[in-house]
């Protein structure tokens, strides 16, 4: 008993090591845990209702004023309340679509890798057909038909994007299933079930942690895309991306309305790819850009 | 040789086929079908909509309408579109030279210059510029590409005014060549940044890869010049990981370029299908989600065909 365990907590603290040696990833873990917390407070932080409208403060410009520090938009709302409230809005998108796409592409992965022969090709047959198709393309296609609700937005981003993950995790249980813990499993007679989602898949949950981290990086750029475009989040909720879209018509005078939303996306996404980087190259040195 | 290729042609079959089923099916799993939209339209009656249906054939089983659709693509006819009935293959291909020139002019650059900051971070690996090179990609990827097209017009085109803001040519000069490659600019660099950034990680984790070789060691071993191994070692082994890169990054670059082309009014396929998808144009965004995603198969053919041709060993498996 006691073996295991200090076997584990050292396994944990190589990772930790690892981890902590790539400076960009852990100011990247840094960005996410505060954009979290930001988003997570919000009604705490916001100096005002997002929704506010001032008409008598319209286009105020940032730290002119303390109460408004980042100034106000086209309605006299404010700024920053709207950002942080946005932030909300992206990042539970970001997280539900991300969920979505791992629990897909898992569920997906894991059957085909393990069950083999004509589901195996069945499924990635189905993902070869999914992936000729240009992402933005299928979103839209689909976004265009359903209310546009957090949920739906969320599932849609999601459902269009599973098709990497199940072939990560596909590759993952190829190479597991062939080790001799699942034979021993196998010889205790656990199920199908219990091997696939008990065995097979705690051993594979490196590279989908890795996968996750950058699916929600991808996902929260996905959200302002079609938000951008107008099938995405509606006003009067604010999201990043919709935000830009009202900055865009008021861009040439009142450029800091669009360079805010953006840089919060970049901001975004850039701290959870950095993450991702950094946990791939911690958990699984294998699967590192850098060879 | 002549093998491989048949069983490639006979594998991009099925392929195919889903494709189309998938086309279609999204398109008329819309609850209420393709018609839907003017149901609330209360200026247009419901008697004009069971008009509609029966000239378009949407009355007719699902099956035999999918079957109609498919069999018309092999024709060359791809559909009607429902405003002024013109064909849709017709509509498409008058907007593919601009997106053509586009993703080509974004896909030159991006592999220019992509390929040497690879090569050179591989080369220096772990120097400043590496280091530099490698975070820079990472954050390059992570720009929204309409908020760097937005950004790039306000500084280019508002404030320096070096640069037009959109379009393809200035009013009265179409066919002036100065004038498109002054338009073409900024697209460019917009749908080029995260492309190069791709390249530059991919080109670097090659060339480092291939570096590692006992092959690389023996033609150092034997005096080649650094040169001379990069180009004649190192490059023909690390194409093969590239150009299938390059057939994957296609359904990614339509995807750029449907942003960068709404952005910047560059009247290409990414616009149509942005504006198909504002009017409810069901013929039209049928059309080019069978449009790319055949394009997607034919340049992932390409590359392989490409690979094989580099390589023999990949013929045999």
């Amino acid at each position: 008993m006691n073996v295991t365990a200090v076997a584990s907590e050292s396994q944990a603290g190589r990772i930790w090591t690892r981890f902590r040696q790539h400076r960009l990833a852990l100011a990247g873990g840094l960005v996410v845990a505060l954009l979290l917390a930001s988003a997570l407070f919000a009604p705490l932080l916001a100096p005002q209702d997002p929704t506010l409208l001032d008409t008598a403060l319209r286009f105020r410009p940032p730290f002119a004023d303390w109460a408004l520090p980042l100034g106000t938009d086209e309605l006299g709302r404010d700024t920053l309340s709207r950002l942080l409230y946005g932030g909300r809005v992206s990042l539970t998108v970001g997280l539900v679509a991300m969920v979505t796409t791992v629990v897909t592409g898992a569920v997906i992965g894991i059957a085909a890798g393990f069950l083999g022969g004509l589901v195996d090709n069945l499924l990635m047959r189905f993902v070869d057909t999914m992936l000729c198709f240009p992402q933005v393309f299928l979103l839209l296609v689909v976004a265009a038909f359903v209310p546009p609700t957090l949920l739906s937005i969320s599932l849609v981003i999601g459902l269009t994007s599973w098709m990497e993950v199940s072939r990560i995790v596909r590759a993952e249980i190829l190479h597991l299933k062939e080790q001799d813990f699942v034979a021993a499993a196998r010889a205790l007679g656990a199920s199908r079930a219990r091997i696939m989602f008990r065995e097979l898949l705690p051993n594979a949950a490196a590279p989908i942690l890795v996968a996750a981290t950058l699916k929600v990086a991808s996902a929260v750029l996905m959200e302002s895309y079609i938000s951008y475009l107008g099938y995405g989040v509606q006003p009067p909720l604010a999201s990043w991306g919709n935000m830009l879209t009202n900055a865009q018509g008021y861009f040439d005078t009142v450029p800091w309305l669009a360079i805010l939303p953006g840089a919060a996306i970049t901001l975004t996404v850039m701290g959870f790819n950095f993450l991702g980087d950094g946990l791939r190259d911690a958990l699984d040195p294998r699967l590192r850009m850098d060879p | 040789m002549i093998g491989f290729i048949a069983w490639r042609l006979l594998q991009a079959i099925p392929l195919l086929i889903g494709v189309s089923l998938i086309a279609f099916g999204l398109m008329h799993l819309a609850p209420g079908g393709p018609l839907a939209v003017y149901t609330l339209n209360p200026s247009i009656q419901a008697q004009d909509i069971e008009r509609v249906k029966i000239i378009f054939g949407l009355d007719q089983p699902i099956y035999v309408q999918y079957l109609k659709w498919a069999s018309g693509i092999f024709s060359g006819n791809w559909g009607y579109t429902f405003f002024g009935g013109r064909p849709v293959l017709g509509v498409i291909l008058e907007r593919l030279p601009a997106t053509m020139l586009l993703m080509g002019s974004a896909l030159s650059v991006a592999i220019v210059l992509g390929l040497s900051i690879g090569v050179l971070g591989a080369v220096k690996r772990y120097s400043v510029f590496d280091v530099l090179a490698t975070s820079g990609a990472l954050f390059a990827l992570s720009f929204p590409t309409f908020w760097f097209g937005l950004m790039a017009i306000f500084v280019f085109a508002i404030q320096l005014r070096w640069l037009p803001s959109g379009g393809m040519w200035e009013l009265g000069e179409e066919g002036n060549i100065i004038s498109l490659l002054q338009h073409l600019v900024l697209p460019t660099l917009v749908l080029a940044l995260v492309i190069t950034a791709t390249w530059s990680r991919y080109s670097r984790s090659a060339f480092l890869e291939v570096m590692q070789q006992d092959y690389m060691r023996t033609a150092r071993a034997k005096g080649l010049p650094p040169a001379a191994r990069l180009m004649r070692h190192a490059f023909p082994n690390a194409a093969k990981p590239l150009i299938a890169l390059l057939g994957v990054e296609l359904p990614f670059l339509f995807s750029g370029a449907l942003v960068t082309e709404t952005i910047f009014g560059w009247p290409g396929m990414g616009r149509l299908f942005v504006d198909a998808l504002n009017m409810k144009e069901y013929p039209i965004l049928m059309g080019m989600m069978m449009f790319t995603a055949i394009f997607v198969i034919i340049g992932n053919l390409l590359a392989d065909l490409a690979i094989a041709v580099i390589d023999p060993r990949v013929r045999l498996r």
